[in-house]
C-alpha cells in the first residue's frame, strides 16, 4: 500500500512533536523512521496507526485521502501498528487474543480460527501455540501473535517500534524474514521505528530521519553506518572518557548463589566485584539478570548460597540492611519504584537523609536546595515530583542515593533519556566510580553495555557468561551471547 | 438418603441462592473493571423496595422488577463516580453502603413485620422425580431455576463469546480493548448496571422468598460483605462464585442444625460468628496461593483444564479508570 | 478570578443545598413535613444543656475516631475495622469496670490503658492479615467487626451477665468509681474525654505533619513499593498506623461505656466508626476539619434522637443526610475537576491504589 503524509502538524502544550511533516512510502517498501528520544518518531506512528489525532494535515492511502480516529479505524483502512509492548491481554490465551477483535459473530468458531492462526503464522514461520497463556509467552512471540492477528485483519502496512528491543538473535532473523517476505510477495509496506542503526542497514529500503519534530532528511539504503549517524545526530558525540581502574578491594561477592525468579532459575552462581569496577549486565527481559542484579541489593533471596558486601555477611538480610551496609538501588521504573507521585521534591530528600525522629523542614529544604543546584535538577523544592521531566527525575533519584555506596546497582540507568541525560547521569556515576563505588548495571542498550564496562555478565534463560574484558567485545558478539549462542563466547 | 438431610441440602440450596445472584452479579462488573463496594447496603434497598413494590401492587413481578431498577441505580452511580467523575471507586461505593442501608431503613419504617406477597413455589415436573437431586434442587421457587440459568449463561458467556472476550478485556487491559475497536466506558457502564440489577434481584430473594418480609435491622446485614468477599474467594470464576456461595450457606444451615442439636453445648452466640471466621479464613486460603498450589500436584491434562478455575487473580484493571487517547 | 471564586463557592455548597433537599423530598414522601423535623432535630440537639451535652457525647467517640483514621488513610489504608476496635476498646475497658478494684482516679487510667490495648490488638489482626497474609484490610477489618460483636453479646449473655438474668441487653451497671465523672449534672460530659480529643488531636497533627514517621507513613501511602526502595519500612509503617488508629479507636469505645452507657452493650459503637470514615471521606487528611465537621456531624445524629419521640420518624434519616452529604461531595469534587480541569486538588484521601506491603518485599 502506498502511504502518503502530508503537513502533519502535532503540537503537546508547547512542546511541537510534529512539525509540517511530508513523507511517501511506497507499496512493498521497508522504510526506516530515525530519530533520537523526542524527535517526534512515536507521535507520528501513533497518528498514523490512529491512536492520535493529528492537530493538521492529511493522510493518502493508496491516492484515498484517509479520515480515521481510532486504531481500529486504521486497521480498517489498513495500517496497523506492533507496540513495543505488544497491546495483548495477559489474561487470554493465544487464540483468544488473536480472535478478539476481529470481525467474528457473538459466537465463534474456535476449530476456524485456530486453524487461520496455525496458516498465517506457518507461513512466516512463527511457532504459537494457540491455547498457551498470552503470560507464559516471550515479547518476541507476543510480537509475532500481533502481526498475525494484524495480517488477518488485512492489514497491508505494518508499523513496528522498536520491534527488536527484548527478542532473541533468533527471533529477530525470523521476524525480518517474515517482513521481507509480506514486503516482496503481499506489496506490504512497513514502517520500522529503531535506534538500532545495525538492523535498519539489514531490512530497510531507505530511512527517513527526525529530529526536534521536523523530517530532517531521507537516504536511500545501502548506507553505511557513519552516514546514518551523521544522518541522525548531526555531528558524533562522544561519550565520557572511560579507562579501568583497579583498587583489589571486593565490593560485593555472590558465592554459589542460586536465586529463582518467575520464569527462570539462576543456579550456582558466583560473582565478584571490587571496587572502582563497572559491571554490565546483559540480557533479555526475565533472562536472570534482573534476578543477580535484584539479589545484590537483598530484593531477591537466595534459596542457596551467600552474598557479603566487603567484609559483612548479607545472606539472607532484608533490603533495608543491604541498603544499612552500603548499596544503593536505582529500578527501571521510576515513578513506580522509586520516586513518589504525590509527595514534593524537599519530602523526597528529608524521606532519603532524615534519621532524626522529628524532621528539621528547614534543614531539609535547604539541602534540597543544595541538592537541586549540585545534581541540575530543573523544579523548585516544593513541586510534586510527577511534575518534572523524565531527566529532571532520574537525576533528583541520583540524589537521593548516597554520595559514595560501597555498590550501586542500577537497572536500566539511562531508559527513557535523550543522549545529553544519558551522558551527564554516566558522568556522575563515573565520578562516583573514582571515588570507590563499584557499579553494577543492566542495560537493553548493547552500545551502552559496551562502553561504559569493564566487564559484562551475559544471561540467557538463566546461563550466565562472562565476558572478562569488555574492550575486546562488539556488540555483534554481545548480540549473539544474549541470543544464547554460547559456544562462540570469548570469556568463558 | 436421610429424609432430614435432604431438607437440610434444600434448604441450603434456597437461602444460597440470593449469594449466588449477588456473586455472580459482582462478578460480572468486577471483570468488567468496576468495583461496587456498595453491595451490603443495596441488598437492602433492593430487598425493601422490592418487598414494597410487590405489597402495594400485589404483583411479585413488579416487585423484582423494582429491586432490579434499585440495584441497577445505585450501580449507576458507582460507574458515574469512578468513570465519568474520576472518583475512588471504593469510597463511593463505600458511601453507597451506608447510605442505602439507612434509605431502606428510613423510607421502609412503615413496611416492617407485616405479610407480603412472596415467590410461589415451583417444583419442576420430571426433574422434582428424581430421587434426592429432585428434592434439592428442582422443588424450589423462580429465583433458585433462575439462579441456575444464570451461572451457566454467564459462564458460558464469558468465556466462549466475543461477548465475554471484550468484557474480559475492558477488565484486564482497557488500551487494549479500546486498540481492536471496543468502547472501553460505554461497556463498563452497561456491566456495572447488569451487575447492579443482579444485586438488586438478590435483595428481593430475600424478601419475597427466603426471609419473606421487611424488618429492622434488616435480615440480610453483612450478607453483602459475604457477596463481596465469595467473588474473590471464587476467583472471579462463575463456578467458584456459585461454590463460596454454597459453602456459606451450607455453614448456615449446619450451625441452625447444631443449635437445635441436645448434645452439643455451643452458645448460639458464638454460632453467629462461623460466616466471619470462614471470610477470613477463605481470602487467606485465596490470597496465599493455596488454592493455585492446587494446580501444581495436579496431573497435567487436569492441570490445563482447570487453569481458568483455580487461578486468582484479579482482573488486572479492576477499580482503575480509563482515558482514551 | 471572581468567576473562579464563584465557581469555587458553588461547588461546595451546590452538594449540602442538594442533599437537604433531597432530603426533604424524602421526609415528605414518607409523610411527614420537613419543617416538622428541621425543629425535632434542632430541639434535640440544642434544646437544653442536656441535649447539648448529647451532641457532645456523639462529637467525641466521632472526633477521636476521625483523627485515628486520618494516620490510616495517610498510610494508604481504608480502616474500616475502626468499629471492631471501638468494640473491643469497650469490651477491655468494661473488663477494667467490672473486675478490678482500684481507687477511682487510677481504675479509670487503666481501663483506658486497657481500652488502648484491645483496639491496638484488634487493629493489629487486621494488619496481621493484610501485611502477612495478603488479605485486604476492608474485607479483614469487616469480619473482625463483626466478630468483635459476636464476642460482646456473648460476653453479656453469657460471662458477664447480671445476676438478675442475662437477655443481652447489657452487663450491670458498672461502680460508681470505674465510670468517668460528669462536668455536672445539667451539663452531663467528661472533661477528660474532652482533654483526651484535644490531646489527640495535638499529637496526630505534630506527628503527620512534624515527624520522620507521619513521613514514612505519607511515602507509603502514596506509593509503597518506591517507599521500601528509599528504605521506608513499609511493613512497620503499615502496622503501627493501624495499631494507632486502633489505640484512638479504642479510647472511643471507652468512652461509650465508661459514660454513654455505664455499662457493655452489644453494637457499642452504635455506627460512629463508620460515621467518622464519612467525616474523613469528606474533609480529607485534615486533622482540624475532621473535628469541626465531626461536630456538624454529631448535631445531626444526637439531634434526630428525637424524631421518634416527637415524629415518630426512624432515625435512620440522620444517616441519609449525612450519607447524601458525603456522596455528594465526591460526585461534585469529581465534576469540579471536570469543569476547571483541576486534579490537583482531589482532597478526599488517595486510597486507590492499594498498598501490597508484604509481597513487594518478596518478589523483586
Amino acid at each position: 500500500m502506498k502511504i502518503e503524509l502530508r503537513h502533519i502538524h502535532k503540537r503537546f502544550g508547547t512542546v511541537h512533536a510534529n512539525n509540517d511533516i511530508s513523507m511517501t512510502v511506497d507499496a512493498g517498501k521497508i522504510v526506516a523512521v530515525l530519530g533520537e528520544n523526542g524527535a517526534g518518531k512515536s507521535t507520528l506512528m501513533k497518528i498514523l496507526s490512529g491512536y492520535q489525532p493529528a492537530d493538521s494535515g492529511e493522510i493518502v492511502l493508496d491516492a484515498q485521502l484517509a479520515s480515521y480516529h481510532t486504531p481500529q479505524g486504521a486497521i480498517a483502512a489498513g495500517i496497523g501498528m506492533l507496540q513495543q509492548d505488544p497491546l495483548d491481554i495477559p489474561a487470554f490465551t493465544v487464540l483468544e487474543n488473536f480472535v478478539y477483535g476481529q470481525k467474528t459473530g457473538f459466537l465463534y468458531s474456535p476449530r476456524k480460527w485456530r486453524e487461520r492462526l496455525k496458516s498465517i503464522s506457518a507461513r512466516l514461520g512463527f511457532e504459537l501455540d494457540p491455547d498457551q497463556p498470552i503470560a507464559n509467552l516471550s515479547i518476541g512471540q507476543r510480537q509475532q501473535l500481533e502481526i498475525v492477528r494484524l495480517l488477518s485483519m488485512g492489514v497491508r502496512t505494518l508499523i513496528l517500534d522498536e520491534p527488536t528491543t527484548g527478542i532473541s538473535a533468533e527471533q529477530k532473523l525470523i521476524l525480518f524474514e517474515a517482513l521481507r517476505e509480506l514486503a516482496r510477495n503481499d506489496g506490504m509496506s512497513v514502517l520500522l521505528v529503531s535506534h538500532k542503526l545495525e538492523d535498519v542497514i539489514a531490512l530497510c529500503d531507505s530511512v527517513v530521519v527526525l529530529r526536534g519534530g521536523r523530517l530532517v532528511g531521507t537516504l536511500q539504503l545501502p548506507a553505511t553506518m557513519d552516514q546514518l549517524v551523521r544522518l541522525m545526530f548531526g555531528q558524533e558525540l562522544a561519550p565520557p572518557a572511560h579507562e579501568c581502574l583497579v583498587n583489589p578491594k571486593t565490593a560485593i561477592a555472590l558465592d554459589n548463589v542460586t536465586l529463582r525468579g518467575k520464569r527462570v532459575t539462576v543456579q550456582n552462581f558466583s560473582m565478584k566485584i571490587r571496587a572502582c569496577e563497572v559491571i554490565g549486565l546483559a540480557g533479555l527481559e526475565e533472562s536472570g539478570q534482573e534476578l543477580i542484579l535484584r539479589a545484590c541489593v537483598g530484593l531477591v533471596k537466595p534459596t542457596h548460597g551467600h552474598i557479603a558486601l566487603g567484609e559483612t555477611n548479607l545472606t539472607g538480610k532484608s533490603y533495608r540492611e543491604f541498603l544499612a551496609a552500603g548499596v544503593a538501588f536505582g529500578a527501571a521504573g521510576r515513578l513506580e519504584e522509586g520516586l513518589i507521585a504525590g509527595l514534593t521534591l524537599t519530602e523526597h530528600i528529608a524521606l532519603a537523609t532524615e534519621n532524626q525522629s522529628l524532621v528539621d523542614w528547614t534543614r531539609a529544604k535547604m539541602l534540597t536546595d543544595q541538592k537541586l543546584k549540585q545534581y541540575n535538577v530543573r523544579g523548585r523544592p516544593e513541586s510534586m515530583i510527577e511534575q518534572l521531566s523524565g531527566g529532571n527525575q532520574q537525576r533528583l533519584l541520583m540524589a537521593l542515593m548516597p554520595e559514595q555506596p560501597v555498590l550501586m546497582a542500577l537497572e536500566q540507568p539511562t531508559r527513557g533519556l535523550d543522549v545529553d541525560s544519558s551522558h551527564w547521569i554516566w558522568q556522575q556515576l563515573l565520578e562516583r566510580r573514582e571515588r570507590g563505588t563499584a557499579i553494577l548495571f543492566s542495560s537493553p542498550d548493547l552500545d551502552e553495555l559496551v562502553t561504559y564496562s569493564d566487564r559484562i555478565f551475559v544471561a540467557y534463560a538463566g546461563h550466565i557468561v562472562e565476558i572478562s574484558d569488555a574492550r575486546q567485545t562488539n556488540i555483534d558478539e554481545l548480540g549473539r551471547l544474549i541470543g544464547g549462542h554460547f559456544e562462540k563466547a570469548s570469556g568463558s | 438418603m436421610d429424609e432430614s438431610l435432604i431438607n437440610i441440602l434444600n434448604s441450603v440450596v434456597a437461602n444460597a441462592t440470593p449469594l449466588v445472584i449477588a456473586g455472580i452479579g459482582e462478578t460480572i462488573t468486577e471483570r468488567a473493571g468496576v468495583t461496587n463496594l456498595s453491595l451490603d447496603g443495596s441488598l437492602a434497598l433492593a430487598a425493601m423496595i422490592g418487598f414494597v413494590a410487590a405489597l402495594t401492587t400485589g404483583s411479585v413481578a413488579l416487585g423484582l422488577i423494582a429491586a432490579m431498577i434499585a440495584g441497577a441505580v445505585v450501580a449507576l452511580i458507582v460507574a458515574l463516580a469512578g468513570i465519568e467523575l474520576r472518583q475512588d471507586q471504593v469510597a463511593v461505593g463505600f458511601v453507597l453502603t451506608l447510605l442505602t442501608a439507612d434509605l431502606a431503613q428510613f423510607l421502609g419504617q412503615d413496611y416492617t413485620r407485616i405479610p407480603g406477597p412472596t415467590l410461589p413455589y415451583v417444583p419442576i415436573p420430571v426433574l422434582k422425580d428424581i430421587p434426592v437431586v429432585g428434592e434439592i434442587f428442582f422443588n424450589h421457587e423462580p429465583l433458585v431455576y433462575f439462579s441456575y440459568f444464570l451461572i451457566f449463561v454467564t459462564w458460558y458467556v464469558l468465556f466462549h463469546t466475543r461477548t465475554g472476550l471484550s468484557l474480559r478485556a475492558i477488565g484486564e487491559r482497557p488500551a487494549a480493548a479500546f486498540a481492536r475497536g471496543t468502547n472501553v466506558n460505554r461497556q463498563r457502564y452497561l456491566y456495572t448496571l447488569i451487575g447492579g440489577a443482579l444485586v438488586g434481584l438478590a435483595g428481593a430473594a430475600y424478601s419475597l422468598a427466603v426471609k419473606p418480609g421487611w424488618s429492622t435491622p434488616p435480615v440480610m446485614r453483612g450478607d453483602g460483605w459475604i457477596a463481596l468477599a465469595i467473588v474473590i474467594f471464587g476467583g472471579w470464576h462463575p463456578f467458584r462464585v456459585v461454590l463460596g456461595a454454597y459453602l456459606f450457606a451450607g455453614l448456615r444451615s449446619l450451625s441452625s442444625a447444631i443449635q437445635r442439636s441436645p448434645d452439643i453445648q455451643i452458645p448460639l452466640v458464638l454460632l453467629n460468628g462461623l460466616p466471619w471466621l470462614l471470610m477470613i479464613i477463605t481470602l487467606v486460603l485465596v490470597s496465599s496461593g493455596a488454592i493455585e498450589r492446587l494446580l501444581q500436584i495436579m496431573p497435567r491434562p487436569l492441570q490445563k483444564a482447570m487453569r481458568g478455575v483455580l487461578r486468582s487473580d484479579p482482573p488486572a484493571a479492576l477499580g482503575t479508570r480509563f482515558d482514551e487517547g | 478570578m471572581k468567576n473562579r471564586t464563584l465557581l469555587t463557592v458553588g461547588f461546595a455548597l451546590l452538594p449540602i443545598i442538594a442533599s437537604v433537599a433531597i432530603t426533604a423530598l424524602l421526609i415528605v414522601a414518607v409523610g411527614s413535613n420537613p419543617g416538622d423535623v428541621f425543629v425535632a432535630v434542632t430541639e434535640g440537639a440544642f434544646r437544653d444543656s442536656r441535649a447539648f451535652a448529647g451532641v457532645i457525647n456523639f462529637w467525641i467517640p466521632l472526633a477521636l475516631c476521625s483523627l485515628g483514621l486520618i494516620v490510616t488513610f495517610t498510610a494508604g489504608l481504608w480502616n474500616i475495622g475502626v468499629e471492631g476496635q471501638m468494640m473491643i476498646g469497650a469490651v477491655f475497658a468494661a473488663y477494667g469496670a467490672l473486675f478490678i478494684d482500684l481507687p477511682g482516679p487510677v481504675l479509670i487510667l487503666v481501663e483506658i490503658l486497657l481500652a488502648m490495648l484491645g483496639g491496638g490488638l484488634w487493629a493489629a489482626l487486621v494488619g496481621f492479615l493484610k501485611t502477612r497474609l495478603a488479605v485486604h484490610e476492608i474485607f479483614g477489618g469487616v469480619a473482625l467487626n463483626a466478630l468483635a460483636n459476636v464476642w460482646a453479646i456473648y460476653l453479656i449473655s453469657g460471662p458477664w451477665a447480671p445476676p438478675s438474668g442475662g437477655t443481652a441487653q447489657a452487663t450491670a451497671p458498672f461502680k460508681d468509681t470505674a465510670v468517668l465523672p460528669a462536668i455536672s449534672p445539667e451539663f452531663p460530659v467528661s472533661l477528660i474525654a474532652l482533654l483526651l480529643v484535644t490531646a489527640t488531636l495535638v499529637i496526630v497533627s505534630f506527628a503527620l505533619s512534624g515527624t520522620r514517621w507521619g513521613l514514612q507513613l505519607k511515602a507509603t501511602g502514596k506509593n509503597s513499593r518506591s517507599a521500601l526502595l528509599l528504605g521506608v519500612p513499609t511493613t512497620r509503617s503499615a502496622m503501627s498506623a493501624l495499631i494507632v488508629c486502633g489505640m484512638v479507636a479504642g479510647i472511643a469505645g471507652s468512652y461509650r461505656v465508661l459514660f454513654t452507657y455505664e455499662s457493655l452493650r452489644p453494637l457499642v459503637s452504635g455506627g460512629i466508626g463508620f460515621l467518622a470514615l464519612l467525616v474523613v471521606l469528606l474533609v480529607g487528611l485534615r486533622p482540624l476539619f475532621a473535628v469541626i465537621v465531626g461536630f456538624a456531624f454529631a448535631v445531626i445524629l444526637a439531634g434526630s434522637t428525637r424524631l421518634k419521640v416527637a415524629l415518630q420518624l426512624d432515625q435512620s434519616l440522620a444517616g441519609v443526610l449525612q450519607g447524601f452529604i458525603v456522596l455528594l461531595v465526591l460526585l461534585s469534587n469529581g465534576l469540579r475537576q471536570r469543569f476547571t480541569s483541576d486534579s490537583t486538588s482531589s482532597e478526599t484521601p488517595n486510597t486507590t491504589t492499594t498498598v501490597e506491603i508484604q509481597r513487594t518485599q518478596e518478589h523483586g
